[in-house]
């Protein structure tokens, strides 16, 4: 029987055998504690299932953009962040955006745009792609916080799907939060609000009937 | 455009008036054609009207393309410029899409009013969060806390540190902690910045039976995937109970802080987390610890703790509920009924928007008992109602009032609590 030093009283260093806890009363306890570590071994094959999973979550730009465009990204074109969208960034998102241009990816109707913004304290990278004025996708790049691990997964972000901008800039979809991460989603729901702001500024050809 | 030849508009005027004082000549005497010289004076005036606009066309040529030599210039410059403060953002770690400074400052506070049998002013908690990220894989966090204000001898708060590990990813679903952490149980423990949930004193379930906030020193292993299930499983120093008195075996008494604690006895932690489905959440934990009195009695108080909680928000609406139980071994705990402890607690609430911030609305009815073991009538309740308004996502103001069922009804009271947070 394997022990761990500071589980059980050490004596001399000798193992203390482990019957007596389970002849004690109550083996429920221990039943249970084998019952989860049991699920997490349950758990092991999702591990290696979520290889194909950690490319679909944690992407790099480059992937992010490749993915988007059909493999063959166009070339970066720039949005500068001039006095006259300030005040509607501002609106948007509570503070300036920081950065003096923001480089951006067209083609035809559908723009990409790699944003920043800090959830609790710590920054998100985040990729948008408009259609039509419509979030086509949304996918977590880079995440930092400690909380909050759900909104890097499709689960969560899906629900940004189809989200439009309405008038006074506010997304036309509820999106539900993430419990303990409350920071973290509405920093994801601004910059979405973002990126269909930007997109309307760089003025896409209409979609030809 | 300024012309260097200013008289260029005068001489055209006289050559049109030349020929037009000839042309006038040749009509009014139609037979009469203008002699070789005068022939020569209008094609020589014209050569002349002719060299004077070429040289007016060639300035403006000219002109225009020292103009978009200028703007290529300006355009070269601005980009020059829009680089050049790229960079120094980036440097300083200030702005988006640049390397950031790798340490970053958060934290929160509470200042609490309460108003019952007792009336007190109370700045709660503050905290102040530092985390330190050493590469994409290795990072640090730490969180310092003044309670009730002021600490030192006599005094009613204390300095404590409340979070300090070290974080390893080991690959996209799976870490390692090693320090100072929150223990994974309940949902107050581990998120308890006051803009997060409703009411101003947190709820005496969690308090109590689970007690939050609850940190211990060990080691902590989580896995998380795209499936929204999370497990952890964490090895830690163990709870250290008075035995004798009247908070023998009272668990919230038990936590050592690890401030130089009793480590012959340890104790390990379990999880499972389902938060697949935006805006709910379920958990549930199983800890079982060593020996409550770590080897201070002649027999082995061992522990378990189980835990099960659900987190809903569903557009405007939130459910909170959680249930917590410890059972705990040996004679001595049964003496009094405190080995069996358990809470439980239900809080309905509903969140909505206004031009000037949110408000929330909430009930809580909660349950706790901490000598459950005997047939003695110990359990306390309560019923809470209450408003929270946050102005922005990390202010918030919260007024509420508790109405106490408690066992011994002597105790009894109405507290009307008020209180204002904020976190970052």
């Amino acid at each position: 029987m394997v022990r761990l030093p500071g589980l059980f009283a050490i004596q001399g260093l000798l193992p203390v055998s482990l019957q007596p806890f389970f002849l004690d009363h109550m083996p429920i306890r221990l039943a249970t504690c084998l019952c989860l570590t049991l699920i997490c071994m349950l758990a092991a094959p999702s591990i290696e299932a979520t290889d194909e999973v950690a490319e679909e979550t944690y992407l790099a730009p480059d992937q992010f953009l490749a993915d988007t465009f059909d493999q063959a990204p166009p070339k970066p074109q720039v949005l500068w962040l001039t006095k006259s969208l300030k005040p509607r960034i501002r609106e948007i998102l509570g503070h300036d955006y920081p950065a003096v241009r923001i480089r951006y990816w067209r083609q035809e109707n559908r723009t990409a745009w790699i944003l920043e913004e800090i959830g609790k304290t710590q920054p998100i990278t985040v990729g948008i792609a408009v259609e039509d004025e419509q979030i086509a996708r949304l996918k977590v790049l880079v995440y930092r916080e400690s909380h909050g691990w759900e909104v890097k997964y499709p689960f969560f972000t899906d629900q940004f799907q189809d989200a439009s901008l309405e008038d006074d800039m506010e997304l036309s979809k509820n999106i539900d939060g993430i419990a303990g991460a409350t920071l973290s989603v509405n920093a994801l729901e601004r910059l979405s609000r973002l990126a269909l702001y930007f997109h309307q500024q760089t003025n896409p050809p209409p979609p030809e009937a | 455009m300024k012309s260097s030849n200013p008289h260029w508009k005068r001489r055209a005027l006289a050559g049109i008036a030349t020929l037009s004082a000839l042309a006038g000549n040749h009509w009014a005497s139609a037979q009469e054609l203008p002699s070789r010289e005068e022939m020569w004076a209008i094609i020589q005036q014209q050569q002349a009207e002719i060299e004077a606009l070429k040289e007016r066309v060639g300035m403006t040529e000219g002109t225009l393309q020292e103009t978009q030599q200028a703007i290529s210039i300006a355009s070269e410059q601005v980009e020059a410029t829009a680089s050049f403060v790229e960079e120094v953002v980036a440097d300083t770690g200030s702005g988006a899409a640049s390397p950031r400074s790798k340490t970053s400052i958060g934290g929160y506070g509470e200042l609490h009013y309460n108003f019952g049998k007792k009336d007190q002013a109370d700045f709660h908690r503050w905290v102040l969060f530092f985390g330190h990220e050493f590469n994409d894989r290795v990072r640090m966090f730490s969180e310092v806390e003044l309670e009730h204000s002021i600490a030192g001898d006599g005094q009613p708060g204390e300095v404590e540190l409340e979070q300090a590990f070290i974080e390893f990813d080991l690959n996209e679903t799976d870490k390692l902690k090693a320090g100072l952490f929150l223990l994974p149980v309940g949902i107050l423990n581990e998120t308890h910045e006051p803009a997060t949930f409703y009411g101003v004193e947190r709820n005496n379930v969690e308090k109590n039976i689970i007690p939050t906030t609850w940190w211990e020193g060990g080691l902590a292993y989580t896995h998380q995937n795209a499936s929204g299930w999370a497990f952890d499983a964490a090895a830690h120093s163990g709870l250290y109970v008075p035995t004798s008195g009247s908070k023998a075996f009272n668990i919230r008494s038990g936590r050592q802080k690890v401030g130089e604690a009793e480590a012959s006895d340890g104790a390990i932690t379990t999880r499972a987390t389902y938060s697949g489905l935006p805006g709910m959440q379920f958990g549930v934990t199983a800890q079982y610890q060593g020996d409550l009195a770590q080897g201070t009695l002649a027999e082995t108080a061992d522990a378990t703790l189980l835990s099960a909680h659900a987190d809903i928000q569903r557009g405007g609406f939130g459910l909170r509920a959680l249930y917590a139980r410890w059972d705990i071994g040996g004679a001595l705990a049964g003496v009094n009924g405190a080995d069996e402890q358990f809470g439980y607690y239900i809080e309905p609430s509903y969140r909505f928007a206004t031009e000037t911030g949110d408000w929330g609305l909430f009930a809580r009815y909660s349950v706790y008992d901490t000598f459950a073991g005997d047939d003695t009538d110990s359990e306390d309740s309560f019923f809470d109602l209450g408003v929270n308004y946050w102005p922005i996502d990390n202010v918030v103001f919260k007024a509420d009032v508790q109405f106490t069922d408690y066992a011994d009804s002597s105790k009894n009271e109405e507290i009307v609590n008020l209180g204002v947070g904020y976190h970052f």
